[in-house]
C-alpha cells in the first residue's frame, strides 16, 4: 500500500468521523469505534453484515438521502451521515412481490 | 409499472456485459478484441468485482496486490480493459445497477435492453438505458448464509464481507475474529486477517475434510489451488490459528455486540456430539460463510433455464459456448455454478468472444453456423474449464451444508434479518398454513420481503419451508459427505429458490429511474 493517503472528514449524527480517502462510510464508522449504527423496527442495533452491498443491514442516511449502504459509499469530505432509524421500512423500490 | 414498449431502434452496442469482476473483465477484453462495440455495467466504483476488490483508485491509493490471489491475472485483464476504454471500444459505466433487463427477439435478431440506475445515491443514471445485440451476464455471487442464534448481533459478518472490507479499506472491521462455516474460502479469510494485523481465535469448519480423499485427484488437476492451500496452511501455522474441523457455532454470544461463541462437534450425518461443547470468549467479530449464492436476479428475470447445482445453489444452464437457453444471452462465472475466479475468467473470455463474433456476424448478415462453431472454446479452454469445474464439484461435495443448522434454531432465532422474522413464524407457516415455499412464506410472515429481497435468507427459508427433511435420521443412510445432495436437491427447494431470485426489480432503485421509462 502507498504511504498515508489523505484523510477525509465528515460527521455521523453531528459527531466527527474520518477515514482515509477512498475508504467507505462504514470504514469511518468502524474507525470511530462504532459497531452498529442503525436501529431496526424491532429496536435492535445493526452495523455491517455482508459488507458488499447485498444485505442492506448497514443503511444510513447521507446528506438527507435515506437508504444508503455504508459499505458501498466512499466517505466524502463534509458528508452528513445519520442513523437511518426506521428509514428501512420506507421503501423506494417498486412493488414488492 | 409502465409496460415497456419494444423499440425498433438499432442497438448502440454489439455486446452488453453486466459485471466487472473476473468473468466480466475477461468477457469485455475478449469482446473488444474482436472489434465489437462493448458496454460494461458494474455496480462498484471501480473494476475487479468482489474477488479483486481493491483500494480506491479515485483516491490515488495503489494496491500492492498482497491481499490478492491471481493479482497478475487481474492486472493483465485490467490493462486490456483500460485500453478498450481508452480506444472507445468499451464504454464503462461504474457505480451503476441494472434494475431491469428486457429481451426482444425477431427471427435471428436479438435486442437486449438494460434499464440502469445509480448503484447508490438518488437521482437517475447518466445513461438510463442501453441496448445491445448480445448480452453477457457475469454478476457473480455472495456468501451463502444460514441463521444461527445470535447472528443478528453487531460484529457478526459474512466471511467474504470481512475480506472485502479489508481489501477495499486497508483495515479490518474488528480485532479478534472467529471464522466459521465450510469451505477452503474460510482459510483465505483467516489468512487475510492475520496479514492485516488482526488475530483469529479459531477457524471452525463443519466438514470432516475426509470428503476430499476420494476426490484428491481432482485437486491435483488444479495446481494453483494446491499452492493457495499450502499458503493458507503456512499462515495458519505461523500465527498458531486453531483450525477445528467437524465443528460448528451453536450460538453467538453478546449483549449489544459479539463477545464470544459456543461451539460443538458435528458428526457426518449432521447431528451434534454430546459433551463436545466449548466456548470461545474475548472476540469482537465473527465471520460466517457456507459457500456462495450466485446473483441470479437478471437470468431469472429474463427467464433462462435453471437447475440446482451440487452445492444446492440455483444456477443458469449454459452450453460449452456459455450460451444460456435464451437466444443471444451468454452467462459466465458463478452464475453457471460456483467455481471461483480462475474458472470465471475462462468462461468470461469464451462468452465475450462468442457473443461479440455472433453480434458482428449478425449485423453484417455474413454470419454462418460454421463461423459460430469455429469461435467456440479452444481445446485448451475446454480442458481448463473441465478441470476447474471438476475441482469445484469436489469442493462442494467435500464441504456440504451440515443438517444440524436447522436443529440449532430456537423459536426466537431471527431467520429473515430485514423483517426480523423468527424461526417459529416460518415453521408455523409451514405446519399450519402450507407455507412450503418462499413465496407463500412472504405473504404469511414477510420473510424475504425486506430490503435485501430474500438474498440473505432465501436459501434458509427455502430449506426450512420447502421440504428439505430436517431430521438427521432421514439422511443417516446416505453417504455422510454428500448430505447436501440428499437434503437440498429437491424440486420443492429448487422452485422456492427460483422464487427467491425472482424480484420485480433487480435492485432497489430511486423512484426517478421509473419516471424515466420511455
Amino acid at each position: 500500500m502507498t504511504a498515508n493517503p489523505p484523510r477525509v472528514r465528515a460527521t455521523f449524527e453531528g459527531e466527527p468521523i474520518e477515514a482515509e480517502a477512498g475508504a467507505s462510510v462504514a470504514a469511518a464508522l468502524i474507525t470511530s469505534d462504532r459497531v452498529a449504527w442503525r436501529t431496526t423496527r424491532g429496536g435492535a442495533q445493526r452495523g455491517l453484515f455482508c459488507g458488499i452491498g447485498v444485505c442492506f443491514d448497514c443503511l444510513v442516511e447521507i446528506d438527507g438521502e435515506s437508504g444508503q449502504r455504508a459499505c458501498m459509499i466512499p466517505l466524502q469530505e463534509g458528508m452528513r451521515v445519520c442513523d437511518a432509524g426506521n428509514a428501512a421500512s420506507e421503501r423506494t423500490e417498486g412493488p414488492a412481490a | 409499472m409502465t409496460a415497456l414498449r419494444p423499440t425498433d431502434q438499432a442497438p448502440e452496442f454489439d455486446v452488453a456485459i453486466v459485471g466487472a469482476g473476473p468473468a466480466g473483465l475477461a468477457a469485455a477484453g475478449a469482446a473488444a478484441a474482436t472489434g465489437a462495440r462493448v458496454v460494461v455495467v458494474d455496480s462498484s466504483e471501480q473494476p475487479g468485482g468482489q474477488f479483486w476488490r481493491h483500494r480506491s483508485e479515485a483516491a490515488g491509493v495503489v494496491d500492492s496486490g498482497e491481499l490478492h490471489h491471481g493479482w497478475r491475472d487481474y492486472l493483465e485483464l485490467r490493462r486490456a480493459f483500460d485500453e478498450g476504454v481508452a480506444r472507445g471500444s468499451i464504454r464503462y459505466l461504474p457505480a451503476t445497477s441494472v434494475w431491469m433487463a428486457q429481451h426482444d427477439s425477431d427471427k435471428e435478431l436479438n435486442l437486449f435492453t438494460l434499464r440502469l440506475a445509480p448503484a447508490h445515491g438518488g437521482g437517475s443514471s447518466e445513461v438510463p438505458t442501453v441496448r445491445a445485440a448480445r448480452l453477457v451476464l457475469a454478476t457473480g455471487g455472495y456468501d451463502r448464509q444460514l441463521p444461527v442464534p445470535g447472528w443478528q448481533l453487531p460484529g457478526v459478518m459474512a466471511a467474504g464481507g470481512i475480506q472485502a472490507f479489508g481489501k477495499q479499506n486497508g483495515m479490518l472491521p474488528g480485532k479478534r475474529f472467529v471464522i466459521a462455516g465450510t469451505g477452503p474460502f474460510l482459510l483465505s479469510v483467516a489468512a487475510g486477517i492475520v496479514h492485516q494485523g488482526g488475530s483469529v481465535a479459531a477457524v471452525l469448519e463443519s466438514s470432516n475434510l475426509m470428503g476430499w480423499l476420494p476426490r484428491a485427484h481432482r485437486a491435483a488437476g488444479v495446481p494453483a489451488k494446491a499452492f493457495e492451500g499450502a499458503e493458507y496452511t503456512a499462515a495458519m501455522l505461523r500465527h498458531r490459528i486453531a483450525y477445528r474441523p467437524r465443528t460448528v457455532i451453536t450460538e453467538i454470544l453478546g449483549e449489544d455486540h459479539v463477545t464470544g461463541v459456543r461451539t460443538a462437534k458435528v458428526r457426518g450425518d449432521g447431528s451434534l456430539v454430546a459433551g463436545s461443547e466449548r466456548q470461545i470468549d474475548g472476540i469482537d467479530t465473527v465471520g460466517l460463510g457456507w459457500g456462495f449464492t450466485p446473483q441470479m436476479e437478471l437470468p431469472v428475470q429474463l427467464g433462462v433455464g435453471t437447475r440446482q447445482d451440487v452445492d444446492g445453489s440455483l444456477i443458469a444452464i449454459v452450453d460449452e459456448d456459455q450460451r444460456s437457453t435464451l437466444s443471444g444471452l451468454f452467462i459466465a462465472g458463478e452464475l453457471t455454478g460456483v467455481g471461483g475466479a480462475a474458472l470465471a475468467v475462462i468462461e468470461g473470455r469464451v462468452a465475450g468472444r462468442v457473443a461479440a463474433l455472433e453480434a458482428i456476424g449478425a449485423t453484417h448478415a455474413a454470419f454462418t453456423a460454421l463461423a459460430s462453431a469455429a469461435n467456440g472454446p479452444t481445446r485448451a479452454e475446454s480442458r481448463a474449464i473441465a478441470r476447474q469445474r471438476s475441482f469445484a464439484n469436489a469442493m462442494h461435495l467435500a464441504h456440504p451444508v451440515p443438517q444440524c443448522w436447522q436443529h440449532l434454531l430456537r423459536d426466537d432465532t431471527i431467520v429473515c434479518r430485514c423483517e426480523e422474522v423468527p424461526a417459529s413464524a416460518i415453521l408455523e407457516s409451514r405446519e399450519t398454513m402450507a407455507g412450503d415455499d418462499l413465496r407463500t412464506q412472504k405473504g404469511q410472515n414477510r420473510a424475504g420481503m425486506g430490503w435485501c429481497q430474500g438474498r440473505v435468507c432465501g436459501f434458509a427459508v427455502s430449506c426450512l419451508s420447502g421440504g428439505a427433511d430436517p431430521t438427521p435420521g432421514a439422511i443417516e443412510t446416505s453417504l455422510a459427505n454428500s448430505a447436501v445432495e440428499v437434503s437440498l436437491a429437491s424440486p420443492a427447494v429448487e422452485t422456492s429458490l427460483a422464487q427467491s431470485a425472482k424480484r420485480p426489480v433487480a435492485q432497489p432503485l430511486p423512484l426517478g429511474a421509473l419516471a424515466e421509462l420511455d
